[in-house]
């Protein structure tokens, strides 16, 4: 894929706090028009590599590039919207006020700027508190009113660090549509987020990321890479039938008369059914299950735990 | 060049809304009030001649300057410490940085506000402090420009080693630097003059140390040196520079710390992560 095709690339992006890995060599491409999850435990360096794309951290090694320029370069950045985790901004403003001020830093012509930005306020819900000032907003206000402020330059790079956070069932819903609404766009979206449930939904591809290290990368949305657990109802299991399943699979728990495992394809089940046969297991039923994401999540970043 | 402008508008329009502004021209106007009603109630000894009138006058006017760069350096700290370590801490910089301007921009443009309100509050308070001086004790001061200008570089001075710090340290650090410093500078002036009038040589160059660590006290010493009267000047006898007048090399030393402070700073904000 060309360059220019690219919203995000990234080559060995690596940042260490001191003697503290943060990041370790971070690889991404992410295609333009791309809805793109980016999962992890807290601490896993989410927010560390969004501020190295951003240019807010300094890599330690590697390159990174924004829309085909460098993230050094401020230029970059006048295409790109961010939403920080947990927005911020000078309690003393208005939400209109703060608004104008992106728009003005965004080089935005005023009068495009006051169109925009009403539309914007309704749209977060916030038409009603256009002009309280930021002290009086919730944590949600807060929220609503960063988002209105990443889209205000009809970005063709959007990134959300946790944008569901300290939001209620409404506001998230809103994150959602307006997702949504930035994919028929054509626009990119990085999304940082530990709710599994809601990059379900949304995010065209995930990258699971733990100890700064991406470990998977995960086609979402009926494009399935094939990653399946196995249940099987058999009798005469024994642990040692069972951890010769090792060859096929991970994560083998056995239950009763119930055994589960994961296995990275479904290619693989006729072999096993043969192996069991094998071992003299009465199998009564084996049944492949396409895995949540939550479970994947469980898995891949339970499994780098080295238990 | 917009984005500066912004920054700057910005910080203007903080110190508006949370009422900075009119606070310090409240404090400086009832700084201007006593002053004024000082001079009003000042009798003098028929005995005494106009020109001891006017040496008197003229101190009188050197020690309210005393008083008010005192403020100003007070508020200039005090209203500039919280500017980069308070956004950077509390993450509000993030939503600023991630725009299309650059590091430096954002520095300057911050600086740039503070200077100028800085600038506004000096220069109304001393030719408050001139106007209420002549309009009531029929006293116009020395060389006012010269001095205006001196104090000007020490607020300025002051400001930069704040936002220096302020690229490296939390609020409350950088406080106690910016404060430190100066006292030390002040601590290190007054060493060097009574070191001078008890001719201890050795004494004398601590103070001059202490002055080319931090030179915004000698700012001040030469300000009021500029501004004393010839009389005055001639016996050789002031309350602030008695003897130990800092050279004008000290004066270009102290821009030449300024700008180096700015370029740090400048560097430093550069490459910090945020």
């Amino acid at each position: 894929m060309g360059t220019v095709d690219l919203a995000i690339r990234t080559r060995g992006l690596r940042k260490l706090f001191g003697s503290q890995v943060a990041v370790e060599g971070l690889s991404l491409e992410v295609p333009r028009g791309e809805i793109f999850g980016f999962l992890g435990p807290n601490g896993a360096g989410k927010s560390t590599s969004i501020k190295m794309l951003l240019g807010l951290v300094t890599p330690t090694s590697g390159e990174a590039q924004v829309l085909g320029r460098s993230t050094r370069n401020a230029e970059a950045r006048r295409k790109i919207g961010f939403l920080p985790e947990h927005f911020q901004f000078y309690s003393w403003l208005t939400a209109r006020e703060l608004l104008r001020v992106h728009g003005r830093l965004y080089g935005m012509p005023r009068a495009s700027v006051e169109g925009r930005a009403w539309a914007l306020l309704e749209l977060v819900g916030l038409g009603a508190h256009a002009d309280k000032r930021l002290r009086e907003f919730s944590k949600g206000m807060l929220q609503r009113i960063g988002l209105a402020q990443a889209l205000l330059n009809e970005p063709e790079l959007i990134f959300l660090d946790e944008p569901t956070s300290g939001l209620d069932p409404l506001g998230r819903r809103l994150v959602r549509d307006i997702i949504k609404a930035q994919r028929e766009r054509g626009a990119t979206v990085f999304l940082n987020s530990h709710l599994l449930s809601e990059v379900e939904i949304t995010c065209d591809r995930v990258a699971f990321i733990k100890d700064g290290r991406v470990l998977e990368t995960r086609q979402l949305g009926g494009r399935s890479d094939g990653a399946t657990s196995v249940i099987v109802k058999a009798r005469k299991l024994s642990p040692d039938v069972a951890s010769g399943l090792s060859r096929w699979g991970s994560s083998i728990r056995i239950d009763g008369d119930q055994l589960s495992f994961a296995v990275a394809s479904t290619d693989v089940l006729p072999d096993l059914l043969r192996y069991l046969v094998a071992q003299g297991v009465d199998v009564y039923e084996l049944r492949p299950q396409q895995l949540s994401l939550e479970e994947r999540f469980v898995q891949v970043v339970g499994e780098d735990r080295g238990l | 060049m917009q984005p500066i402008a912004v920054i700057a508008a910005l910080t203007f329009k903080e110190a508006a809304r949370k009422k900075i502004l009119w606070m310090a021209l409240l404090v400086g106007l009832a700084f201007l009030v006593l002053f004024g009603v000082a001079h009003h109630y000042q009798t003098f000894r028929s005995t005494l001649t106009p020109l001891v009138r006017r040496q008197i006058l003229n101190t009188q006017f050197l020690v309210g300057l005393y008083a008010l760069n005192f403020l100003v350096l007070a508020m200039t700290i005090l209203t500039s410490v919280d500017t980069l370590s308070g956004e950077i801490a509390s993450g509000t910089i993030h939503a600023v940085a991630t725009k299309p301007l650059r590091r430096w921009q954002l520095l300057i443009g911050k600086w740039l506000g503070f200077v100028g309100m800085l600038t506004i509050f000096l220069v109304s308070m001393v030719s408050g402090l001139a106007l209420v001086s002549r309009a009531i004790a029929g006293h116009s001061p020395y060389h006012l420009m010269r001095g205006l200008c001196l104090m000007w570089l020490e607020g300025v001075l002051l400001l930069t080693v704040t936002f220096l710090f302020g690229t490296i340290f939390s609020t409350l650090t950088n406080g106690i630097i910016a404060l430190g410093l100066h006292g030390l500078a002040f601590l290190g002036g007054w060493i060097e003059q009574f070191a001078l009038l008890t001719s201890s040589e050795r004494v004398a160059s601590i103070g001059v140390l202490a002055s080319v660590v931090m030179p915004s006290e000698a700012l001040w010493r030469r300000a009021a040196f500029e501004m004393q009267s010839p009389l005055i000047g001639a016996l050789g006898f002031t309350p602030f520079a008695a003897g130990a007048t800092p050279s004008g090399a000290m004066v270009v030393y102290a821009a030449a710390y300024t700008i180096v402070s700015l370029l740090l700073a400048l560097r430093l904000f550069r490459k910090r992560d945020l």
